[in-house]
């Protein structure tokens, strides 16, 4: 039972992985491959999220908070104080981390309505914190952040690079290296779902008084939950400051909160595969609908809602459920 | 001898409606103890008292001679008490047997070094307690619904997952609130049967019913609750000759 | 001193009384419908926008502001009806995420109509501002003051003498019930929604000769809105006034004493605060969870 279990969840980041690793037949220029990229750093900060929203049930607008203190952080302390990348990450999500628990600890005692209030309030303090302390984040205008290095190796968007023998330029040496960190970041997630600490965090959102008289210390898991889905954001996030080379506030804003969230909802809650899909149709969208020109907003408000509406439970598992029917009807249909 | 539960002067009210006013009972270790009484009597408010859901107004619970008043419930589920609902509390974003797997939360040592790397420890200690999960629900009679969704299981069904998930947890002391309510004769019989052998194992069991069949045939001692206050308390034979209980039954 | 805190006071207050509409507006959604409507700005948006582009067309002032009001109160309507009521199914995040969804859409429109442009709305009167110990007090803060204290009156009596508004409190206690005793409960909340969205825009039309109007004036008002009624206690009428004075005395106190870069920060903070030691606002009710 347990090995059919472990297939299932293998061939999921199988099918994942390969996806990932073939999307470049389809990728025919370096403004493809930004895209792709920004998709997979993105795509990784949703599945930390939805770990907090989809699986423990715990609202958060104000995700972009941390994502915007990661990236900030780790431009900092390589712009500014000459560290390596690989340190100013690990640093920046233990401290991210531990904003988040001290943080985390008294609001998530909110419920609900509330909750999301206090969440987005957080967030509204770090976005506001970086817009205004010029001297170390330039403000407004951003701060632009070194290239990306491993201890003194480099990975620029601009250089060349060989893996086993296939020459890459840099863009596609980014996209690979953002596709390897989502598989990552993806397994992780699945490993911690499927477990027992999942199974307390999903009891959380399932019924959160069952959770409690079977001994789970529903406070201590929520809080757990709120630091390793802040820890994916940050890390994310200074990935993301690298990549592009420059930050600006919008990294920590609320639209980009909201875009994260939406990103879950839209995907589908609970389902890691689903908000990945979340997060390519919301930053694929915009590219389509630029077509539309002044129509753009509209459009995209339009397509929102009526998802939405249509497929509460989210693109992936609504699909999924169709298939199903679909299946079973068929199977019904032959007997 | 020291009691199992102790309750002395217990007291609750919401608002100014007293739910459970005075009360005051204790349960031995090995007792099949039942709490009866119209509906409002406040049953359930004292079951909820009891597990930590509710503050008391006033008045003290003692588990094994320690004060609960400042235990939360996950630390009284660490101290062996755990409980099944009226309203069922399963988590339907999982599957059946995953909900009892969550009773054994206590079992499980959760590193999350291990759990994100997926360690063997873990994959070990995780087979053994699907192994257990899967012993439980064939004892309380749902073994065919392992790898079922909760969401997609029959009323009756859920009603047995939701004591072997508080059976998972090994308690010594399990609190049933109306385990039968819904139920029909046979499921009821069968139902019968489970709390009886979850007796002999040694557990306590402390029951809300209103099928006075099955409250009669297996409890040791009964309490009887009206209008948040004790009507009586004894066995089931001095129960049923008690006049208060005899009048308040039957619309006196 | 004195000057200078009347002056912070008079602007704390003037801003806050547009908060408390806001407010009141998300109190009454919620309290029909237990939904929180992040497109509750918007209407605000429709009636600073509308009256404004009337005027500029050459209808006069209170006509304009009439139709702008009246335009809103339908966008309310359509909310409910075709994002909303379809939705009954559907989870707080995703009833979240469609409200958001709402007002970029109604955003997206008024960006296509009005363009990205501020627009300047003259004041109502052309009064003199008035002078108390060294403070000016513009005739305009005076009218929103006025109105917003005209609206609550209105609305207690609303939902205390009118058929309708008991109606509306009735299903926000219990649809079933509401629905049993022959309210059309569906009718009911698109009415929430209307009156929710009328109190939204005149909130909107008051304001706007102070902070002038945009396509996108709505998000921050909005906003600022749901953060009052959650510092009140969501669903409380009390709560929603008492917590956008609150929080526009605040913003006004930390602008003028501290730093105006900051004086969001104290807003979002103060939320944190209150909620710290009132998990449920300063006026929540206070529920038992029943199991």
């Amino acid at each position: 039972m347990l090995n059919r279990f472990m297939q299932s969840r293998l061939r999921g980041l199988m099918v994942l992985a390969v996806i990932l690793f073939s999307l470049p037949v389809f990728l025919s220029n370096p403004f493809h491959y930004e895209l792709a990229t920004q998709m997979a750093i993105i795509a990784g900060t949703v599945v930390g999220l939805n770990l907090l929203v989809g699986f423990a049930g715990q609202i958060s607008l104000g995700h972009a908070g941390f994502f915007g203190l990661g990236a900030y952080f780790t431009g900092i302390m390589t712009g500014h104080y000459g560290w390596s990348a690989i340190p100013a990450l690990v640093v920046g999500a233990i401290l991210v981390g531990l904003i988040a628990w001290i943080v985390g600890r008294p609001i998530l005692r909110l419920k609900g309505h509330y909750l999301s209030m206090a969440t987005l309030a957080v967030g509204f303090i770090i976005a506001i914190i970086i817009n205004n302390e010029r001297q170390l984040t330039g403000g407004p205008d951003g701060m632009p952040v070194p290239v990306f290095d491993v201890f003194g190796w480099e990975l620029s968007p601009f250089g060349t690079y060989s893996l086993f023998g296939i020459e890459l330029n840099g863009s596609e040496a980014w996209y690979l290296f953002a596709a390897a960190v989502l598989l990552v970041a993806v397994w992780l997630a699945q490993n911690l779902i499927d477990s027992p600490i999942g199974r307390a965090l999903r009891s959380v959102h399932g019924s959160e008084v069952a959770a409690r008289v079977v001994g789970v210390n529903t406070a201590r898991y929520k809080s757990l939950v709120f630091v390793i889905s802040a820890v994916y954001a940050s890390v994310m996030g200074g990935l993301y400051a690298h990549f592009q080379g420059f930050i600006t506030p919008a990294v920590a804003s609320f639209d980009f909160s909201i875009v994260l969230i939406t990103m879950v909802v839209l995907g589908g809650m609970g389902s890691t595969m689903g908000v990945i899909l979340g997060a390519v149709v919301l930053k694929l969208l915009p590219q389509i609908l630029t077509h539309f020109q002044e129509m753009e907003a509209v459009m995209f408000g339009l397509i929102l809602m009526l998802t939405m509406i249509f497929m509460p439970k989210g693109l992936l598992p609504t699909l999924q459920m169709a298939v199903s029917k679909r299946l079973k009807r068929r199977a019904g249909g032959q007997q | 001898m020291n009691a199992l539960i102790e309750v002395r002067g217990l007291d609750k009210a919401f608002g100014g409606v007293h739910a459970v006013e005075g009360v005051s009972f204790s349960v031995q270790a090995g007792q099949v103890y039942s709490v009866i009484g119209p509906n409002g009597a406040g049953k359930t408010t004292l079951f909820n008292l009891i597990s930590g859901l509710y503050t008391p107004t006033s008045g003290e619970i003692r588990l094994n001679g320690e004060s609960t008043a400042r235990l939360e419930p996950n630390q009284l589920a660490e101290r062996g008490l755990c409980r099944t609902f009226q309203q069922m509390q399963i988590c339907m974003n999982m599957t059946a047997i995953e909900n009892v797997m969550l009773g054994r939360h206590l079992k499980l040592k959760s590193n999350l070094f291990s759990t994100l790397f997926r360690l063997p420890s873990l994959l070990r200690d995780e087979q053994a307690c699907r192994q257990r999960a899967k012993e439980l629900m064939e004892f309380v009679g749902c073994g065919e619904y392992l790898d079922t969704d909760a969401s997609a299981m029959s009323y009756g069904a859920l009603k047995r997952l939701e004591i072997a998930r508080a059976l998972a947890a090994e308690p010594t002391l399990i609190l049933l609130d109306e385990p039968a309510a819904g139920l029909n004769a046979t499921e009821t019989a069968a139902l019968e049967v489970l709390i009886r052998k979850i007796a002999v194992q040694g557990t306590t069991v402390m029951l809300v019913e209103h099928d006075m069949k099955l409250v009669m045939g297996i409890s040791d001692h009964l309490l009887v609750l009206n209008y948040g206050r004790v009507l009586a308390d004894g066995t089931p034979a001095e129960i049923r000759q008690n006049p208060d209980v005899i009048a308040a039954y039957l619309g006196g | 001193m004195l000057s200078e805190f009347l002056q912070y006071l008079f602007t704390g207050i003037t801003i806050g009384a547009t908060y408390a509409l806001i407010a009141l507006g998300f109190t009454l959604i919620y309290n029909a419908s237990h939904v929180i409507n992040f497109a509750q700005g918007e209407f605000l948006m429709i009636g600073g926008m509308t009256t404004v582009s009337l005027t500029g067309m050459g209808v006069p002032m209170p006509l304009a502001i009439v139709l702008a009001v009246l335009l809103a109160g339908v966008f309310g309507i359509l909310l409910q009806r075709f994002a909303i009521a379809p939705a009954k199914q559907a989870d707080v995040v995703t009833l979240i995420i469609i409200t958001i969804g709402a007002s970029i859409f109604i955003r997206g429109l008024a960006q296509l109509v009005w363009g990205k442009e501020y627009h300047v709305m003259p004041n109502f009167s052309r009064d003199e501002p008035i002078r108390i110990f060294g403070a000016v007090l513009n005739s305009q803060s005076l009218w929103v003051l006025g109105v917003g204290a005209v609206l609550v009156v209105a609305l207690v009596l609303f939902f205390t003498r009118t058929l309708i508004g008991k109606a509306i409190l009735a299903t926000s206690m219990n649809k079933q019930a509401a629905r049993l005793v022959g309210i059309r409960t569906q009718l009911v909340l698109m009415l929430a929604f209307m009156v929710s969205a009328l109190l939204g825009s005149i909130a909107g039309v008051v304001v706007a000769p102070i902070t002038f109007t945009s396509y996108d004036i709505g998000i921050m008002l909005g906003l600022k809105g749901f953060v009052a009624a959650a510092i009140g206690g969501l669903g409380s009428g009390v709560g929603a006034v008492v917590g956008g004075l609150l929080l526009g005395v605040v913003e006004a106190m930390t602008a003028g004493y501290v730093s105006s870069d900051y004086k969001d920060a104290v807003a979002f903070s103060m939320i944190l605060v209150v909620l710290f030691f009132m998990p449920r606002g300063l006026f929540g009710a206070k529920v038992v969870e029943r199991v």
